[in-house]
């Protein structure tokens, strides 16, 4: 048979070797589509889609640009110096009118009291008022009606809402915000609270992480050298509260730290303090019961990985020369690293997000990014804001996994 | 193989002064003769309720290897630990150069171990393992690389310095682990099984690699496995263990030539085993009674006059059709079963009352009448059949 082409023919029928092979993996691969095709339905609308929409909203608001139609095309060309001119009053005066139809002059001075405070009540009002305005020029009647349309800063931030996107929220994020010509400025001290909100963030993630760690570590050690039959013992006790509800386990330290309660109890009565200590409802309550929880996670990697280191590497060491202490910092400890890294990570990624325990153990100045989140979510009904903090987080865990993938590899991690 | 001859001296130079610098600190002085390691009424026990040690006894002369054999829990593996110092003795002593061992911990002990699975160190190089007991002892940079390139040499793994271990064949690891051992230049070196990953043919090879190894270095080396032709290719002397006792302590020619009981003779080599009664001794001789076959005469080695025996004859000593006269044991027997096996054919026989009699025929003699079925006679020398003391 002669293969010009390069083909393989299967010599009885004739047909090339490659499309017989793909015939035969086919009805694996669609066995194996449709398995897979319900999760992956269910992700991809309950998981990625929202958080497209979430990533959107961030930067996307055209809140001025549907309410205010007229008003924002004639903005387009203006230059952005002074006051506009009478056109784009008079386009104005025609969506204020429509505003009050529609119902809609709330939302536009919300929209416009997130960037200049104080102003709802004279959108509102100044709507009201422009309903009787019938003939010009309305610029200097507006103006009359209320001083707000006479403000550079009200224009500049009507002309940025000739863009549908806005970087607004993510600024503010990072205590930013766009200054009377549109510039980038820094936040009022009174509105600068994110930063602060980012650190105590990473800082509470951070403490977590390695309270986990120095707690964990023995632990994870002593289940991994044990006898089976105490070990599996020891693993439940590690794994019971895990199995327990968060809510519950939470409220169980509240029981414990409160100030009257049985920790604060038992160190006056031994008389270790004379005041009960306040324990509960600051930073310190907040480490405690984050710890509690996130200590799982930190620890089953770290002892799936040393389950897979053999003593045999132990005893190596000492046949070698090297005492126990030596032995295990040079030899063993090494070998958890993997795990270490896969806790470690895992519980901060974790921690980040953390939203219950703070608020229910925290004070006011222990509160996460996430409270923020659900607060402009469910309070302020400012999805912008929430979105853009949302989105901030994400992206810094995915920085902090690839930066992670980079230094240590992630084929490298074991997660149990 | 080849170690220039200056660094065999330099390595027995270093070895002996360490020996006697050790032994002058503990107030004693080693004579020549003394065994390097006395194990001394060794028991071990894990429940307090069997033995897995029973009373062992062993002497090892500095520069034996000595190889501790036996199937899988007969207590070689225990002993070994317990040399090591994994394992604390339940009653009884060690004592090596001198010194008791009592409550030194395995770092301090300076014997060397290879491990079943080597135990190489994977976040390590070769190198970085190599320097390991090196470093724990301070030694200088200098003489650290120094240490290792003679190491690497030895073991032919020059260009390998810089792997880690996962990227060496199993070989490759397995002479890795060995360098370590040695490296640090122990009076003792253990091993536990350190062949029992590799292939036949690989396994083969390492066994003379580290025969000459020892043989070129001098190095006391305890070896335990539980494959006999390991032992008798490799060792000075071989431990017989069963059921955590010697059974038998001696070269590879005696233990092989002169089993003392049935379960040695049964452990090295292949024998076929005959069960009888004995009704004479006389001499070095005996004549055993066998049901069925008649009587059988044999060299007495522990049996008494009607006491039950088992009678060891190995297969190779079994002479086909002799000569009639020349053979004190003479026996009709039927041919099984045959099985060629390239040098050698094994034929199964029914006789003595034993339908499991096996002889060795090279296969270049003139076999056409052996045949399934046939009837030929068999013959032996009286020295080359033991009557053994029968276990109870």
């Amino acid at each position: 048979m002669a293969i010009s082409d390069g083909q393989i023919f299967d010599e009885p029928h004739g047909i090339p070797l490659r499309v017989t092979l793909m015939r035969a993996e086919r009805r694996h691969r669609v066995k194996a589509l449709i398995l897979v095709l319900p999760l992956a339905f269910f992700i991809l609308i309950f998981f990625v889609l929202p958080i497209a929409r979430m990533l959107v909203n961030a930067v996307h608001d055209d809140t001025l640009l549907t309410l205010l139609p007229r008003t924002i095309s004639e903005l387009r060309q203006w230059d952005g110096n002074g006051l506009p001119d009478e056109p784009v009053y008079a386009a104005l005066v025609v969506d204020l009118k429509q505003t009050i139809d529609q119902g809609t002059a709330g939302v536009i001075g919300k929209r416009m009291n997130y960037e200049i405070a104080g102003v709802v009540s004279k959108v509102t009002s100044s709507a009201r008022k422009a309903q009787e305005l019938s003939t010009g020029p309305y610029k200097e009647a507006l103006i009359k009606i209320d001083a707000l349309w006479a403000r550079h800063d009200v224009w500049s931030l009507l002309k940025r809402g000739t863009s549908p996107y806005t970087f607004y929220y993510l600024l503010r994020a990072a205590d930013y915000q766009y200054g009377p010509n549109s510039e980038i400025v820094a936040s009022s001290p009174g509105n600068a609270i994110f930063q602060d909100v980012w650190l105590r963030t990473f800082g509470i993630s951070f403490g977590v992480t390695l309270a986990t760690l120095l707690l964990g570590f023995p632990v994870a050690y002593l289940l991994a050298t044990l006898q089976p039959k105490h070990a599996n013992l020891l693993l439940i006790m590690v794994l019971l509260p895990f199995w327990t509800s968060l809510l519950v386990r939470t409220t169980a330290w509240v029981v414990l730290l409160q100030r009257h309660g049985a920790v604060n109890e038992i160190l006056v009565a031994s008389h270790m303090i004379s005041q009960p200590a306040e324990l509960i409802y600051n930073r310190f309550g907040t480490l405690v019961a984050m710890s509690h929880i996130q200590l799982p996670f930190t620890l089953l990697p770290i002892y799936s990985v040393m389950k897979t280191i053999s003593p045999s590497y132990i005893r190596a060491a000492q046949s070698l020369g090297a005492g126990p202490f030596y032995a295990f910092w040079k030899v063993y400890f090494p070998q958890t690293l993997s795990g270490v890294a896969a806790g470690c990570l895992l519980t901060f990624i974790l921690c980040l997000g953390y939203y219950i325990t703070p608020a229910l153990v925290g004070g006011p100045s222990d509160q996460m990014v996430s409270f923020f989140v659900a607060h402009y979510t469910n309070e302020d009904l400012n999805w912008g804001m929430a979105s853009a903090l949302g989105a901030i987080l994400l992206t810094a865990t995915l920085t902090l996994y690839f930066v992670f993938n980079k230094l240590v590899g992630i084929n490298r991690i074991k997660l149990g | 193989m080849s170690i220039a001859a200056n660094e065999y001296t330099w390595y027995r130079r270093t070895t002996e002064t360490a020996v006697v610098g050790e032994s002058k600190s503990v107030g004693q002085m080693l004579n020549a003769d003394d065994p390097l390691v006395k194990l001394i009424d060794i028991q071990k026990t894990y429940d307090g309720e069997t033995l897995v040690v029973k009373d062992l006894n062993l002497d090892i002369a500095g520069g034996e290897f000595v190889t501790m054999l036996g199937p899988s829990g007969s207590g070689k593996t225990t002993s070994l630990m317990m040399l090591a110092g994994f394992e604390t003795p339940t009653r009884g002593q060690i004592i090596l150069g001198g010194r008791a061992l009592d409550n030194v911990p395995p770092y301090k002990r300076n014997i060397g171990m290879v491990f079943q699975n080597y135990a190489l160190f994977p976040h390590m190089t070769v190198e970085e393992n190599l320097a390991f007991p090196l470093k724990v002892r301070k030694l200088g940079k200098l003489d650290i690389e120094a240490k290792i390139n003679r190491a690497l040499e030895i073991v032919r793994l020059g260009a390998y310095g810089n792997r880690r271990p996962g990227q060496l064949s199993g070989g490759q690891q397995q002479r890795v682990a060995l360098a370590r051992a040695l490296v640090f230049e122990p009076k003792l070196v253990l091993m536990d099984e350190p062949l029992g990953a590799l292939d036949k043919q690989l396994r083969e090879h390492m066994q003379l690699e580290i025969k000459h190894i020892h043989e070129e270095l001098g190095v006391t080396v305890v070896y335990v496995t539980h494959d006999q032709a390991e032992a008798l290719t490799m060792s000075d002397r071989i431990a017989v263990f069963k059921d955590g006792a010697i059974q038998q302590l001696a070269t590879p020619v005696e233990l092989y030539e002169k089993p003392q009981n049935a379960f040695v003779a049964r452990f090295i080599g292949e024998s076929n085993q005959m069960r009888g009664k004995v009704t004479a001794i006389d001499g070095p001789g005996c004549s055993v009674e066998i049901e069925g076959a008649g009587d059988v005469r044999a060299l007495a080695i522990n049996v008494d006059v009607g006491a039950p025996t088992e009678l060891s004859l190995r297969p190779e000593r079994v002479t086909l059709n002799p000569m009639p006269g020349s053979m004190p044991n003479v026996f009709s027997a039927r041919i099984e079963e045959l099985i060629y096996l390239g040098d050698h054919v094994r034929v199964r026989l029914l006789a003595c009352g034993c339908d499991n009699f096996v002889i060795k025929l090279n296969s270049a003699e003139d076999l056409t009448r052996v045949e399934p079925g046939a009837i030929i006679t068999i013959g032996w020398k009286i020295e080359d059949c033991r009557a053994l003391g029968v276990e109870r």
